[in-house]
C-alpha cells in the first residue's frame, strides 16, 4: 500500500501532540485529519474511511478507551494504537484487550514510533488483502453450478442450505452423472469450513490396501515401495471436508477403520504409532443401495448410521426434464467460452430432442453430449444432426405420452436425418408427401 | 530576488554555514542569505524535558517573512522536539516556507564518539536539504539512496547520499518550474579532497 492510499486518523485534545503528528505522517505522505474529541472523531469516521487511529486515553468527555469500543463497533478492522501520556500499564491493558494494536507513551522515540506505524500498516495491508481474498474465494465458491428450477432441484438446494450450517454427516444418494460431488462442494462452500480444503476420495477406485494409504498416508518403509513419509487424505481434510465418494465400493476392513476415525477424529499413519488428530466433516455419496447391502451383510449398519445422519437424495434428470434445457444451456455458454466458439443456443428441434431424452448418464451425460455438439457444431446454433446421443434414437422417448408427441418427434428425426428433403423423408415414413406437408404444418416443424 | 535565509539561532561555532550555502545553492538553485532574524531560543526552551520545542522555533522563524525570502531555514546547537517526539533533527512545514534544524545530535560526541567536523558537516548538509526538501512538497521518499528518505536515528543520514532521486527531483522542478538538471552537475560533497 502506498503512504497515500492510507488514512490516520489522530485523536487528541491536546493541539501540539495533534500537530506535530499532523506534520509527522503529512511528512511520510499519509492522508492525514485530526479530532480533538471524541464526537467529532466519530463524525470523521462516519464521513471517510480511515485505517489507522492513533487516540488519547485521557480526553475531556468520552475516554480513549470508550471511543476505540465505539470505532471497533463501527469497523473492527480498524488499527486503533492509544496514546498515553502516563505509563498507565493497566489502561494500557485495558485497550489491547479491547483490540488496540498497540500503545505509546508520550513522548515517544521518533525510531519506536516510524516501526509501530510501519507495523500497523502491515497489519492494516493484510487484513485488507485477507477480506478481499476471502471475498475472491466466496467469488469463486459461490456461483451455483447446481443448475435447476424445478421443484425437485429446490428441495436439495434447500436442505443443502440447510446442512451446511451444521457439522453433521451427509450422505448423498442418486444415480451416477446426477451431480453428487457437486451437491458435497456446495455444501462445503456453504459451511463454516469454507476457507479450509474439500479433499475428495473415490472408494471405488482404489484397491484396499492403496485405499488405506490414500486415506491414513504411511510412513517411510512402511511398506515396499513406500520411500516417503506422505500425507494421507485425512490429514490434507484437517479443519475442511472429506468427501468420500463410491462408498458402497469399500471392503468390510475399510469400513471398519472408516467407522473409528469418523468417530475419534484420530489415526495413525500406516507403518506409523503417532497418533494424529484431525478436524474434518464427513460427507459421503453412493449410487448403491445400502439398505440392501445392509441386509445382506455387505455393509456395515453402525458405519451406514454414522455417515447418514442426514441424506439427500438426487433426483435423476428424466424425474426433472423442466431443468434440461437450462442444464444444456449452462454447459452450452461454458463450453462456448472454453472453446471460444460464438455458438449461443440450441435449434427448437435440438433442444426438442434434450427434453425427451431419458439421460440414464443424467448431467454427466447432458454435458458430453453438448461438448461434442460443441465441437462439430458450425453455425451459432446447435443443430439436431450436431447432436450424437450414446443411446440409439429410437430409445428416445416422445417427451411426452401422447401419440401426437411421438409421431412430431419421429418426423422431426427423419426429417433431420434427410437434411429437410420432403420426398426422402415421406418415403421412409411411408406417408404421403402432402400428408407429411400437413403434419410439418401441424406441428409447426422447420424442414 | 528570492533568497533562501540561512538564519543561525544561537550558534556559536558559524564555521558550518559557508559550506551549507554553497551546498543549498548548488542543490536548488537558489542563493542564500545569512540573516540574524531576532529569534529568542529561550522562549522556545521547555525546563521539564531540558529540550528546545522546534515547533515554536519554526513559528517565530516565519513571523513576517522578508519579501525576498523563498525559504527560511534556522540552524541551531541545541536539542530539539516536538510534544510527541522524544526529539527531532529538524522540523519544517510541509510545502511551506520554514524549516529548522538542529546540531546538537549530529556531533560524533553526543554518541560518545571523538568528534569529527566532516562527519558533522556532512550530516548537516543532508539534514538541511532534507528539511528544505519539505518545504519544496516534497514527502519521504522510499528510495534509499535519496537524501529525502525518512532519518529516525543518526546512523540513517550516515547511510542515505546527499542528492535528491530522480524523482524527488522531477518534485522540486514541478514547484519551482525549472530543472535541478538543467545544465547542472550536482556535488557530491564526500568526494571533495
Amino acid at each position: 500500500m502506498k503512504p497515500e492510499e492510507i488514512g490516520i486518523l489522530i485523536v487528541d485534545d491536546e493541539a501540539s501532540v495533534r500537530d506535530s503528528l499532523y506534520q509527522w505522517f503529512k511528512a511520510d505522505g499519509y492522508r492525514v485529519d485530526t479530532a480533538d474529541e471524541a464526537t467529532s472523531a466519530l463524525k470523521k469516521l462516519q464521513d471517510s474511511p480511515w485505517d489507522i487511529i492513533l487516540l488519547d486515553i485521557k480526553m475531556p468527555g468520552m475516554d480513549g478507551i470508550e471511543l476505540q469500543h465505539r470505532i471497533k463497533q463501527i469497523d473492527q478492522n480498524i488499527v486503533t494504537i492509544i496514546i498515553t501520556a502516563y505509563a498507565a500499564v493497566d489502561t494500557a491493558i485495558q485497550a489491547l484487550k479491547d483490540g488496540a494494536f498497540d500503545y505509546v507513551t508520550k513522548p515517544v522515540d521518533p525510531d519506536d514510533l516510524s516501526r509501530l506505524i510501519r507495523n500497523a500498516v502491515e497489519k492494516r495491508r493484510l487484513v485488507t488483502e485477507n477480506l478481499q481474498l476471502r471475498h475472491q474465494i466466496e467469488e469463486l465458491l459461490l456461483p451455483d453450478e447446481v443448475v435447476g428450477e424445478s421443484p425437485a432441484i429446490k428441495k436439495v438446494m434447500e436442505m443443502v442450505n440447510t446442512v451446511a450450517k451444521t457439522d453433521s454427516t451427509v450422505m448423498i444418494l442418486g444415480e451416477s452423472g446426477t451431480g453428487k460431488e457437486l451437491i458435497a462442494r456446495a455444501i462445503h462452500s456453504r459451511s463454516a469450513r469454507r476457507y479450509f480444503p474439500i479433499i475428495t476420495i473415490n472408494c471405488g477406485a482404489y484397491p484396499e490396501g492403496l485405499l488405506e494409504s490414500e486415506l491414513f498416508g504411511h510412513e517411510k518403509g512402511s511398506f515396499t515401495g513406500a520411500m516417503y513419509t506422505r500425507k494421507g487424505k485425512l490429514e490434507m481434510a484437517d479443519k475442511g471436508t472429506l468427501f468420500l465418494d463410491e462408498i458402497g465400493n469399500i471392503t468390510e476392513k475399510m469400513q471398519m477403520d472408516l467407522l473409528r476415525v469418523i468417530e475419534t477424529k484420530k489415526f495413525t499413519r500406516l507403518g506409523g504409532d503417532k497418533t494424529i488428530d484431525c478436524d474434518f466433516r464427513v460427507i459421503s455419496a453412493t449410487n448403491k443401495d445400502l439398505e440392501r447391502a445392509i441386509k445382506e451383510g455387505s455393509f456395515r449398519e453402525d458405519l451406514y448410521y454414522r455417515l447418514n445422519v442426514f441424506s439427500i437424495v438426487l433426483p435423476p434428470l428424466r424425474e426433472r426434464r423442466s431443468d434440461i434445457p437450462l442444464i444444456a444451456k449452462y454447459f452450452l455458454n461454458k463450453y462456448a467460452q472454453s472453446m471460444n466458439k460464438n455458438v449461443t443456443d440450441f435449434s427448437p428441434q435440438a433442444l426438442e430432442m434434450f427434453t425427451g431424452y431419458d439421460w440414464p448418464g443424467n448431467i454427466r451425460e447432458v454435458r458430453n453430449v453438448v461438448e461434442r455438439a460443441m465441437v462439430v457444431s458450425k453455425g451459432n446454433q446447435i443443430q439436431v444432426e450436431d447432436l450424437s446421443f450414446p443411446f440409439p434414437v429410437s430409445s428416445i422417448p416422445s417427451g411426452g405420452d401422447s401419440l401426437e408427441d411421438v409421431e412430431r418427434i419421429q418426423i422431426e428425426k427423419v426429417l433431420s436425418q434427410t437434411k429437410g428433403n420432403i420426398a426422402q423423408a415421406a418415403e421412409i415414413l411411408k406417408i404421403s408427401r402432402l400428408t407429411l406437408y400437413n403434419k410439418i404444418e401441424k406441428y409447426h416443424l422447420k424442414r | 530576488m528570492p533568497y533562501i535565509y540561512i538564519v543561525p539561532i544561537g550558534l556559536e561555532d558559524q564555521g558550518y554555514l559557508e559550506t551549507l550555502e554553497s551546498f543549498i545553492f548548488d542543490t536548488f538553485h537558489l542563493k542564500t542569505k545569512r540573516s540574524d532574524l531576532g529569534i529568542s531560543l529561550p522562549d522556545a526552551f521547555d525546563p521539564n524535558r531540558n529540550q528546545y520545542n522546534s515547533s515554536l522555533l519554526l513559528k517565530q522563524l516565519i513571523t513576517n517573512p522578508s519579501r525576498e525570502a523563498e525559504k527560511i531555514l534556522g540552524v541551531v546547537d541545541v536539542d530539539l522536539f516536538i510534544p510527541i517526539l522524544t526529539f527531532v533533527f529538524g522540523e519544517a512545514q510541509l510545502k511551506g516556507i520554514g524549516a529548522v534544524v538542529s546540531i546538537h545530535r549530529l556531533h560524533n560526541r553526543f554518541y560518545g564518539l571523538p568528534e569529527d567536523r566532516e562527519v558533522t558537516t556532512e550530516r548537516l548538509l543532508k539534514e538541511a536539504i532534507h528539511e528544505l526538501g519539505h518545504t519544496f512538497g516534497l514527502i519521504h521518499c522510499s528510495q534509499p539512496q535519496c537524501v529525502m528518505n525518512s532519518s529516525t536515528y543518526v546512523e540513517n543520514i550516515d547511510q542515505k547520499p546527499a542528492e535528491l532521486c530522480p524523482l524527488c527531483q522531477r518534485g522540486i522542478k514541478a514547484e519551482r518550474g525549472f530543472s535541478l538538471n538543467d545544465g547542472f552537475k550536482f556535488p557530491w560533497w564526500g568526494k571533495k579532497e
